[in-house]
């Protein structure tokens, strides 16, 4: 007879070891914002991080944006010349990519290039004792090390996002206008027309903010939390890239559920 | 051995820290059991013991790092546990730290480094931290390094810029995690005479955890032996050196079996190589 007890028991530390995990995560974030004060007295610390974080993501981000935008164009255009509506490829384009592509994406190659370096660096300091030495030095590493980097991809993501949208506009304007031959009024009158700032633009920041919050929060915990060995830091850096894509794409449902029920 | 260290040290009133049967374990698993020691204010004090003896566990419980499951730590008279963080932090501004590799910060140069705690504590101007930074570099030998990064140090000198990091604010205690471990012998005699210097010139007080005997008896001025989470034996280098308890004889001459068996422990050898009814070789 088939022994269920195991495989039980196995589901059950799971469990209990994800909601454990979860209230240390939260906690976490609170010890992070009553440590923020430093970040705002010494905005210098934050302006730093951005620069790690946001500044260096810029070639990844812009490069990928430009491609989507590009790919955007290439299949909205198939589809629209069925129905003889080549013009609103510029809308197609922008609508996408402001509603959804442009945080989504944006924020998992957030994840993927800041995220993991936030965690692997923040590990290799707790794996070095370079955390614990600023703490025996009367220094908070949550004020000096952790918030910083947290508050500064708050900082960085929606602008990320922003530009990787820009950029994925003008993508699909390259293929869209210069090579297919779209008419170029049209392309952007109409995309001027049915993008509402508030309800898109608005909306699209607000939901790369709360990626920006999530990515940087699993990111800094994950480093904090990851065992002092290199086997440790490996995993937790691992951890951080598959928990923020999978929080990413589970908090945009739930935001995109909400955003489209305001509007009832 | 205790009538012979209140003799020397008269620790009554001059002991900068006092641990009192402190117990500490990780989970179910205990590694300090009723520990009691002083530190006279001044001096050089070693706490040694084999790697797994507790003697690091016992250097973060002074420090405030960790909090004994029962049992007393003072620093200066004052109760180290149960403080806030403000009054912890308060407190390390008083002691510091110097780890077993130093634990520089990588994206800092050694001048940024040594200056950090100078930077986050004090509201002087750079330039009078430029002074005490290279001031304590000079001490060390390492005021030609300020440019470099810690990566682009040896071990030894990595140990030499932490060293000055950790007294850049002259500090009254001064603990040291392993300070000689993995050095060349020139490296390591210069990090032991810098300890005895800086605790001299500066008027503090230092514990070494270490395992290092030589180094330490030529050192020191009071030696504490730990094994398997009680204190097994303490008293002076001359003392240590003719002490006849078994534990200190075998750590100190460095005997392969004693009271710290060579064998781990395991069932008995003939049975495990198949050999049934036999004893254990």
């Amino acid at each position: 007879m088939l022994d269920i007890r195991r495989p039980l028991g196995r589901l059950g530390h799971n469990v209990i070891d994800g909601v454990w995990r979860a209230g240390t995560m939260a906690r976490f974030l609170w010890l992070v914002l009553a440590s923020s004060g430093t970040s705002f007295s010494r905005f210098r610390l934050v302006m730093r991080e951005v620069y790690f974080s946001g500044v260096l993501s810029l070639i990844i981000i812009i490069v990928s944006g430009l491609f989507v935008g590009m790919v955007l164009g290439l299949q909205g255009y198939e589809t629209l010349q069925k129905y003889g509506a080549t013009e609103s490829i510029g809308v197609l384009v922008a609508l996408s990519l402001v509603r959804e592509l442009g945080p989504v994406v944006a924020a998992l190659l957030f994840a993927s290039r800041a995220g993991s370096a936030i965690t692997a660096e923040i590990g290799l300091m707790k794996t070095t004792e370079q955390l614990t030495a600023m703490d025996m030095m009367a220094v908070s590493p949550m004020a000096r090390v952790i918030a910083p980097r947290f508050w500064a991809g708050i900082i960085s993501m929606p602008i990320l996002s922003l530009l990787f949208s820009a950029m994925g506009v003008f993508g699909g304007y390259i293929v869209g206008v210069v090579m297919i031959g779209v008419d170029n009024g049209a392309f952007w009158s109409q995309m001027q027309a049915a993008v509402d700032f508030r309800y898109d633009v608005v909306r699209g920041i607000v939901k790369s903010f709360v990626f920006g919050i999530a990515v940087t929060i699993i990111a800094t915990f994950e480093g904090y939390d990851a065992p002092p060995t290199a086997e440790g830091v490996s995993g937790a850096t691992t951890r951080t890239v598959v928990t923020s894509a999978l929080m990413i794409l589970a908090l945009d449902l739930v935001l995109t559920a909400f955003m489209l029920r305001s509007e009832d | 051995m205790a009538l012979s260290f209140r003799a020397i040290f008269r620790v009554t009133d001059t002991s900068l820290v006092e641990v009192e049967s402190v117990s500490f374990a990780y989970a179910r698993r205990p590694i300090l059991k009723g520990v009691s020691m002083r530190v006279p204010r001044g001096k050089v004090v070693a706490i040694m013991g084999a790697s797994g003896s507790g003697k690091t566990t016992l250097l973060r419980i002074i420090g405030g790092q960790l909090a004994p499951s029962s049992g007393i730590v003072r620093f200066d008279g004052e109760k180290v546990h149960g403080l806030d963080a403000d009054a912890l932090y308060r407190m390390r501004r008083r002691m510091s730290m110097l780890f077993q590799f130093g634990a520089l910060f990588t994206d800092m140069t050694v001048y940024e480094n040594v200056a950090f705690p100078l930077r986050e504590h004090t509201g002087l101007p750079e330039s009078m931290i430029r002074d005490l930074v290279l001031m304590k570099l000079e001490a060390v030998g390492m005021r030609g390094a300020t440019r470099l990064k810690p990566a682009e140090l040896s071990g030894g000198m990595a140990r030499r810029v932490a060293l000055a990091r950790a007294v850049v604010l002259d500090p009254t205690l001064v603990m040291y995690d392993e300070p000689f471990a993995g050095l060349d012998p020139i490296a390591l005699a210069v990090i032991g005479r810098l300890i005895r210097t800086l605790n001299d010139a500066l008027g503090s007080t230092s514990i070494i955890v270490t395992h290092d005997v030589v180094e330490s008896m030529n050192l020191v001025d009071y030696l504490y032996f730990i094994s398997n989470g009680v204190i097994v034996g303490e008293g002076t280098p001359d003392e240590i050196r003719r002490s006849e308890l078994p534990y200190v004889k075998q750590f100190v001459h460095g005997e392969t079996d004693g009271p710290v068996a060579f064998h781990y422990p395991a069932p008995a050898y003939a049975k495990d190589v198949g050999l049934a009814g036999g004893a254990r070789a």
